[in-house]
């Protein structure tokens, strides 16, 4: 059972530390990589001119506020089916970010709808389903900090992220379903309807923000595996073999 | 290259970096919070 | 604070976000004003009557006029097959274009105009360099944006406001 053999928090511990800062450096470089060409080297657009740049953090922040939700869903399948704690602690560990990404996706989108269309909020499919999906982080993440019995809340956090997981398609396939206000696909699998020097400032964005979330859940997970398990002998040892390296002469 | 030009972003400043503005404020805040969490936490545990 | 209390806060603050966002969902969802109807599903009599809904579509080329007031704007909302005639009093979005796409929420009138309160401009999923949309026009390939589905291909043409 080697696959397992990571999730054990125990195991998982000291295997986050180790990647989580490799994953920020590489968040790090492309995220200086999009915005430079994002705001230096890509051209103004033929309809909107200037304002459009706000793309290039809207589509990224929206495009996760998506993903991190379905991600947790999937630690939420194998929480409820493998029995993992360390699954429903990477639920724990991903929400927060898909808050700040969600929030960021519809602040970013109301800055961007009053110049172009018009308006800062309109109830339209595509924004009142991503409104939805923040009050699904939010309703998560205070579920599982109402609940004290730690065992229960994992179960419960779970179940709820899985229901939840169902916003997603509509949010995605909104501007298809139906007639809405926001536009439709410009980056799809079928092929893109946004120019080259546009489109790769958007996608290493998207990469700097997967590689960003990756290396915060990395560490966060950590914080949480710590808070959870101070009492494990494990933790104790850690203890123990930190302070050999540190004091290495004296041990 | 004109500075001032680009900063005003063709008079759209306020919307183009007040998301740019608000992209990095957050980062910087959920790094500073998560440092805090895992400096309570290992003392708490003492490694 | 006890550790009950604070569980009871946190549930109560769990519940009362669920609560707002059921009330909102719904609100919005029965008053249909999540999506658009086309000028075709109005005629087919699809839309509310009597109550807000919002139009869409594209801004029939030639029909802007305003009025003798300055600010009341009269314009038609076309999806080619059929045309809605719309009146409004207010600031018009910088993207709102004759031949581009239009949301207008609104009721429609026993004479069949449709009285706007507010106007968003509707801009379509193209993003490209005004150059490669001059020289799209001069090898005579428009540029296909969608407004509403199943919509005819709309050529949009690079507009003023886009500074090189």
């Amino acid at each position: 059972m080697s696959i397992f053999k990571y999730a054990s928090p125990s195991t998982f511990y000291p295997l986050a530390g180790k990647m989580a800062p490799w994953f920020a450096v590489i968040a790090a470089i492309l995220g200086a990589a999009g915005l430079y060409l994002g705001l230096f080297r890509a051209p103004v657009d033929f309809q909107q001119g200037e304002v459009y740049r706000i793309i290039f953090i809207h589509v990224p922040t929206a495009w996760m506020a998506m993903l991190i939700y379905v991600i947790m869903a999937v630690y939420g399948v194998m929480a409820l089916t493998f029995n993992t704690r360390l699954s429903s602690m990477m639920i724990e560990a991903l929400a927060p970010t898909g808050v700040m990404f969600t929030v960021l996706a519809l602040w970013t989108g109301a800055l961007w709808g009053r110049p172009t269309w018009g308006t800062y909020w309109a109830w339209d499919a595509r924004m009142t389903s991503t409104l939805i999906l923040l009050f699904l982080y939010i309703g998560y993440m205070a579920l599982v900090n109402a609940m004290d019995d730690k065992k229960r809340a994992d179960k419960a956090g779970a179940l709820l992220v899985i229901v939840g997981s169902a916003n997603v398609p509509i949010i995605y396939f909104s501007v298809k379903w139906w007639n809405t206000l926001h536009q439709g696909y410009s980056v799809a699998a079928s092929g893109s309807s946004m120019d080259a020097s546009m489109r790769m400032p958007m996608l290493l964005m998207t990469f700097a923000c997967w590689a960003y979330a990756i290396a915060i859940a990395l560490w966060r997970v950590r914080a949480i595996i710590l808070e959870r398990e101070k009492e494990a002998a494990w933790v104790a040892n850690l203890h123990g073999s930190a302070s050999l390296k540190t004091s290495g002469v004296r041990a | 290259m004109n500075w001032s030009e680009f900063f005003s972003m063709g008079e759209r400043a306020f919307y183009v970096w007040g998301s740019f503005g608000a992209f990095g404020l957050a980062i910087i805040v959920e790094i500073l919070l998560l440092r805090m969490r895992l400096k309570k936490v290992t003392e708490k545990v003492k490694i | 604070m006890k550790a009950r209390h604070k569980r009871f806060m946190w549930i109560a603050i769990g519940l009362s976000i669920i609560a707002v966002a059921v009330t909102l969902v719904l609100r919005a969802f029965n008053s249909n004003l999540v999506f658009f109807f086309t000028p075709s599903e109005v005629a087919e009599q699809k839309a509310p009557k009597d109550r807000t809904f919002r139009l869409g579509g594209l801004v029939t080329a030639g029909s802007l006029a305003r009025t003798s007031d300055g600010l009341t704007v009269k314009f038609d909302v076309t999806d080619i097959a059929k045309t809605i005639p719309v009146t409004y009093t207010g600031i018009l979005p910088d993207l709102f274009k004759e031949g581009k796409g239009v949301v207008a929420q609104g009721k429609i009138g026993a004479d069949g105009v449709f009285k706007a309160s507010e106007v968003l401009a509707k801009h379509d999923e193209n993003y490209m360099p005004p150059e490669a949309a001059e020289a799209l026009k001069k090898a005579g390939h428009p540029i296909e944006g969608k407004v509403f589905a199943g919509q005819k291909p709309v050529v949009t043409q690079a507009s003023s406001n886009a500074k090189p």
